[in-house]
């Protein structure tokens, strides 16, 4: 593999239009080069934007990156752009198995097995699929199982179809504590204690994603704010509303552990923030009590 | 600014129904400039917990892309922390009553901030 991905980098080097990057992007995720990946598929999306082979790849590396929103974002062009794309109708479909979603899973599944019947991968997923409660414990390593390579007669596929993504259960449903609401990814954020994403995702007014950025300050806010409310006598803090040069946001506590930010930009009055954040902590708090 | 140029700025926010007390604090280090407060406030604390805030606030809303805070309100269950930041490391705060008209102070705080740029 490391003599593959050395003559395909020098190929990439020679001629920077070429395909090989879809076939080295899969090697480098496969060896959990990650960030080189990353860096090949976002370079091979620049010169090909339309192409659903490098959205398909760049997906399977965010899915491994766990970055499951944006996974499914990629998956959902590829398919746009090429509506029979397997890797993409695959990857599709384990994400909306992950979240419990089984229809949806059925569904992608069935559009691949029309686009495949001999694919035996795809029946044995589908059988898992159909077989167990939704998104249940026990059908998730199973499911996951008949998704992943090495199952018996994967069929010869696209360069990135034949594994549709290998991460573990779990933080795509935590993305989704915000499903429904306006912003819920790009304007709301939900953080425990320590400043850790729970849910939600922040992005500046230029696209650019400042999640992890926002959050690690926000955990020194939410402390501050609540030694200075209880040393002003101001009793429990409920919000702290800051209207910025370019937006506001509003804090707020939806569990003893956890603080909620919503960002909107100035066209939102403070007022009216202050509402959505309210609505948003009930989804919080909602989604904080089914996980204790 | 004189001394009672400070003391009227405070003075306008202190009229506002529900204000407990208002002062002028250096961000940087946390000192009360000046300050208007009823009794039973502790200025030193007011204003070293605002600024410390204020601090930490500023840099969060940076990295969220809005831009300098023009104006932030902590809510309290018994009371409520106003403050807007005004020109050379100052910020203008008002500590007020759970149900003070938070659009007047904030005006009148913008006022106070103006006055001592």
């Amino acid at each position: 593999m490391a003599d593959e991905i050395k003559t395909l980098s020098a190929e990439l080097a020679r001629d920077p239009h070429s395909l090989v990057f879809l076939r080295l992007g899969d090697l480098l995720r496969q060896r959990g080069q990650l960030d080189a990946a990353h860096r090949v598929a976002l370079n091979g999306l620049e010169r090909h934007p339309h192409s659903a082979d490098a959205h398909d790849l760049y997906a399977r590396i965010l899915a491994d990156k766990r970055d499951y929103e944006r996974a499914f974002d990629e998956w959902d062009m590829a398919r746009r752009i090429a509506p029979g794309h397997m890797g993409a109708l695959k990857g599709l479909a384990f994400l909306y198995f992950k979240v419990g979603d089984v229809a949806q899973a059925v569904a992608h599944l069935e559009e691949a097995e029309r686009v495949a019947p001999d694919d035996f991968t795809i029946q044995q997923a589908l059988a898992m699929v159909r077989g167990q409660p939704m998104g249940s414990a026990a059908a998730r390593p199973a499911a996951h199982a008949a998704l992943r390579p090495g199952s018996p007669a994967p069929p010869p596929p696209p360069p990135m179809a034949e594994e549709p993504m290998a991460p573990p259960a779990g933080p795509l449903e935590d993305r989704r504590v915000f499903a429904g609401l306006e912003g819920a990814q790009e304007g709301l954020l939900l953080l425990d204690a320590a400043g850790r994403v729970l849910g939600g995702a922040l992005r500046d007014w230029n696209g650019a994603d400042v999640t992890e950025a926002v959050a690690a300050y926000l955990a020194g806010v939410s402390l501050e704010a609540g030694r200075t409310a209880k040393l002003l006598g101001l009793g429990t803090w409920t919000g702290l509303a800051a209207e910025g040069q370019l937006g506001h946001v509003h804090l707020a506590q939806p569990g003893p552990d956890a603080l909620l930010l919503v960002v909107r930009d100035r066209s939102v009055p403070m007022g009216r923030l202050a509402i959505i954040a309210q609505r948003a902590a009930i989804a919080a708090r909602r989604w904080l009590e089914q996980q204790a | 600014m004189t001394a009672t140029g400070y003391a009227r700025s405070l003075d306008l926010v202190t009229r506002v129904r529900g204000v407990r007390g208002a002062m002028i604090v250096s961000s940087d280090d946390g000192l009360v400039v000046a300050e208007h407060l009823m009794e039973g406030i502790k200025g030193s604390a007011v204003a070293a917990l605002a600024a410390s805030l204020a601090h930490r606030l500023r840099r969060a809303m940076a990295a969220a892309g809005v831009g300098a805070s023009v104006f932030w309100h902590l809510q309290g269950e018994q009371g409520a922390l106003l403050v807007v930041p005004a020109a050379s490391g100052i910020v203008v705060v008002a500590v007020a009553e759970p149900d003070v008209n938070v659009g007047m102070v904030r005006l009148e705080l913008l006022r106070a901030a103006e006055a001592v740029r």
